[in-house]
């Protein structure tokens, strides 16, 4: 009794402070806000009187959840809120793209370009890979322990606090609330919110891996502990600063100039480092293994490539500003690191590839295997073009073109995208209780899509990026320069119309993963014939007989 | 995993059959880690990566101390670079630049090398400067010239085009700045709507673009008095006031009938900064130059007038 009133206080007291927070707002967008955490607080409330075991609480006996089980309520709505936000984000990607291609879909004031460009990336990497990561990692970390999720009340917490935040973001970039910072767009007091989820989603899982059955913690688990711990000190770092006033929604940073711009970029490129790459290694590290049913490649290697890729993402992110106001041994810096961090990204590839050895044929026979391959070699693939790009003489040619917008969604597509797509495809079936999924064949259509939208995307940008580079450096033979700006930018044109279409196939993708989804949750069945029958010929099968025999 | 099998020949020790490679020991949910080691070409591709990182810090700006950086063996700066990349390109320039400093714009035709660097600059300084009102293609728009026909307010020779440069149109605090100010007939009182009207059809025959009527005939007779004084007699204007040839079919500010009623009833006063306070003199001949070549260039002394006789794409381009 006494935690359902603490629970249900806590949450009056929210709902209180938001209530205020709506009378004296200082702006609109920050009334709304208020409003939205108000209404949560009330919801938050009302579940906690009327779920509580009020019967139980009366006995003196609290009902305890089946401790032979895995926790696996908060993963099942990881998954869906994955599902919904990956198509969300992917929609608004293909809307943004098409806004560039013909810009009168620029709907003003909402639905412009600027306020929709962070609603995708936050959407696609906060809320599609962020509900990705928090799911699988505690469905991981409970099956690598063998233990229950530790503090599940606050697990529960985690999931809809981190909901709220993604409500609270994506409606404030709508409402033209933003810091202005790439990837840390939210303002102070979401930017506090996520903050408190944060150090709760860090403790549910340190917490279980503490009360861990297993006498090593599986490497999947470092992947998942340095990504926790290293986006909360990220996201601190960054977004220190100050409020203009405690009931309104602005606030300015306490870095300025380029020591603000090193801040962003170091926080930036670790953001890629850290949530988009050793948060999805960890992924990769339970589910490929699982789904080839073989053992890991090299133990070996997953601790070198480990302890090496988080010592040298983290110094890497100067390569941001090269030729900029930063200084120029700092430039150099950040260049370095990026070369010497292409190895140990790549062992995680290698890893992950060669744990297929002895069971290569289930490329043929599986998509899910077939995504997580795909994935891996998009991985491969961004983390080589990544510290080439880092290099000073091609990021001369690469920095403020589309080449970058194509490097990161090689990546973003192929690698994030497809290896959490095989996650769930993995998932979905266990988690539900279901025999196999509604339809395998339906993976494999996803599949296609997607590789197929990933390729006009990321050749679209490339040709696009060079044009642009190499226009605009372009001197005539009296020492001119020969283009404008705006020559580049009708030059790219058809190539911003082919990667409209490339993310339109992927969008498609995505449609297919949740009709597949919603129908093996619902318990159906597609009647399908298997995707690979080896070859049988009844002609064939049977013995020869000699001519001589038969007289 | 399912095929990891104890071998009988190495108590304790387990192998992985499809790979005949040792595991670790360790199991989690059913996942074995097989105790390969280190690809070798991996391990040395990363010691050569560090080894090249390491040289780089050598070779360029790297270290940093208190109060300031190693400078590198090669005492490469990026402001040093961009300096370098930008000296070479004026270099480039250089001659054609000294020799056109020099060069009174009247004596441009006669140095056919220096006329075309001066075009060659000209295109470049245009597309910074000018294609904001002008267009990429100074093709213009409603309210903005069309510098590519012959149709011209103040003259196309290339030192009147100069001046015209270095003065601007109707820029304030300019004394020698272009100045055309027709009166507003309509809101100020001076014509009604009728004679408005009428006039507007007028100066729309005189290209063909209306049939003659009797409003045509008293719309003349409004002109005579009211127009003819700028645009002259026979309407082909006057470019010592910058008065339009209006009998060309070439409208800066649309050719409809409502067009020309709203330019009767209050003229639109288009403005052109003065770019001799913004730009360098020899910037201003290539840009000088580069209109000239643009198609409509003048000779020098040439009195004739543009006829009205102008190219037919040019009548929807609005000059005038």
């Amino acid at each position: 009794m006494v935690t359902v009133l603490a629970r249900a206080g806590l949450w009056l007291v929210v709902l209180f402070l938001a209530v205020i927070g709506v009378a004296l707002a200082a702006d609109g967008g920050f009334a709304i806000h208020m409003t939205i955490v108000a209404l949560a607080a009330l919801l938050a409330v009302w579940f906690t009187v009327r779920s509580a075991d009020y019967t139980a609480i009366a006995r003196g006996i609290l009902k305890m959840p089946d401790q032979g089980k895995y926790d696996d309520d908060p993963i099942r709505w990881g998954i869906i809120a994955t599902v919904f936000w990956g198509v969300v984000g992917f929609g608004a990607g293909v809307f943004i793209a098409a806004q560039l291609a013909w810009p009168a879909l620029n709907l003003e004031p909402y639905l412009n370009f600027s306020r929709l460009r962070p609603l995708h990336t936050s959407a696609v990497i906060f809320a599609f890979g962020g509900n990705a990561l928090i799911a699988t990692s505690f469905y991981v970390v409970q099956r690598t322990c063998r233990a229950r999720l530790a503090l599940p009340g606050l697990a529960r917490f985690v999931f809809w606090g981190y909901q709220l935040f993604i409500v609270l973001a994506a409606t404030g970039y709508v409402l033209g609330i933003s810091q202005g910072k790439e990837y840390a767009e939210p303002e102070w007091y979401v930017d506090w919110w996520l903050t408190i989820v944060w150090v709760c989603y860090l403790a549910v899982f340190v917490m279980t891996i503490v009360k861990r059955s297993e006498p090593h913690i599986y490497v999947a688990n470092w992947f998942y502990l340095s990504f926790i711990i290293t986006v909360a000190m990220l996201h601190v770092v960054n977004n220190l600063d100050v409020p203009v006033s405690f009931v309104g929604s602005k606030s300015y940073p306490l870095f300025g100039g380029v020591q603000g711009a090193l801040v962003q970029w170091w926080y930036g490129h670790n953001a890629v480092g850290f949530f988009l790459t050793a948060g999805f290694l960890a992924m990769m590290y339970y589910f490929v293994p699982k789904q080839a049913e073989r053992p890991v490649y090299s133990y070996r290697l997953s601790i070198i490539h480990f302890w090496s890729l988080i010592f040298l993402y983290i110094w890497a992110g100067p390569h941001h500003l090269h030729y900029t106001a930063l200084p120029d041994w700092a430039q150099t810096l950040g260049m370095v690191f990026s070369i010497m961090l292409w190895m140990p990204s790549w062992g995680g590839m290698i890893n992950g590839l060669m744990t297929l050895n002895g069971a290569w044929d289930k490329i043929r026979t599986d998509p899910i295997i077939r995504m997580m391959v795909m994935a891996l070699a998009f991985y491969g693939m961004s983390t080589f073009e990544g510290p080439m790009m880092s290099v000073k003489t091609v990021n001369s040619l690469s920095h403020y073109t589309n080449w970058t917008i194509g490097h990161v969604h090689s990546g973003a597509l192929g690698w994030n995208g497809m290896i959490t797509f095989g996650a769930v495809y993995y998932l979905v079936p266990r988690l539900w209780g279901r025999e196999r999924l509604y339809s395998v064949r339906m993976v494999n259509w996803h599949f296609w899509c997607a590789t197929i939208g990933i390729v006009f995307y990321a050749a679209s940008m490339w040709v696009a990026g060079i044009t642009q580079g190499l226009m605009w450096r372009e001197y005539g033979a009296d020492g001119y320069l020969v283009n404008t700006f705006a020559d580049a930018v009708a030059a790219i044109h058809p190539m911003y119309i082919a990667r409209t279409f490339g993310g339109l196939l992927y969008l498609l993708g995505g449609a297919f993963m949740v009709v597949n989804v919603w129908q093996t949750i619902a318990g159906k069945l597609r009647a399908e014939a298997p995707l690979h029958n080896a070859a049988y010929d009844p002609e064939a099968d049977k013995p020869i007989v000699a001519a001589a025999a038969v007289h | 995993m399912a095929d990891t099998t104890n071998s009988p020949a190495s108590a304790g020790r387990r192998f992985d059959e499809a790979t005949q490679t040792e595991t670790v020991g360790h199991e989690w949910d059913g996942i074995e880690e097989l105790n390969t080691p280190l690809p070798r070409w991996w391990l040395w591709t990363f010691y050569a990566c560090i080894v090249f990182a390491l040289g780089y810090t050598v070779v360029y700006p790297a270290w940093p101390g208190i109060h300031s950086a190693t400078q590198g063996v090669f005492g490469w700066t990026s402001r040093g670079q961009l300096a370098s990349e930008l000296d070479a390109q004026a270099a480039t320039r250089a001659k054609a630049v000294a020799g056109l400093a020099d060069l009174p714009i009247e004596q441009l035709p006669q140095h056919p090398e220096l006329m075309r660097a001066a075009v060659a600059g000209g295109a470049a300084a245009f597309k910074v400067n000018c294609v904001q009102c002008h267009g990429s293609g100074a093709a213009g728009s409603k309210g903005y010239p069309n510098l590519n026909d012959d149709d011209w307010l103040w003259g196309g020779d290339l030192k009147t085009i100069e001046t015209t440069l270095i003065h601007g149109v109707r820029q304030p605090g300019d004394d020698m700045t272009r100045q055309s100010m027709m009166p507003n007939f309509g809101t100020d009182g001076l014509l009604d709507a009728g004679q408005i009207s009428a006039v507007a059809s007028y100066v729309l025959s005189l290209s063909g673009k209306e049939k003659p009527s009797a409003m045509t005939q008293a719309g003349a007779k409004v002109f005579a008095e009211n127009c003819a004084v700028c645009h002259g007699d026979t309407a082909k204007g006057n470019r010592e006031l910058g008065a339009p040839n209006l009998t060309d079919a070439i409208w800066l500010d649309g050719g409809a009938k409502a067009d020309l009623v709203a330019q009767i009833t209050h003229p639109h006063h288009g403005v052109m900064p003065a770019w001799g306070t913004r730009l360098d003199p020899v910037t201003i001949k290539m840009l000088a130059a580069y209109v000239h070549s643009l198609g409509g260039g003048e000779e020098f002394q040439a009195p004739a007038v543009a006829t009205g006789a102008a190219p037919a794409e040019a009548a929807t381009q609005a000059v005038e």
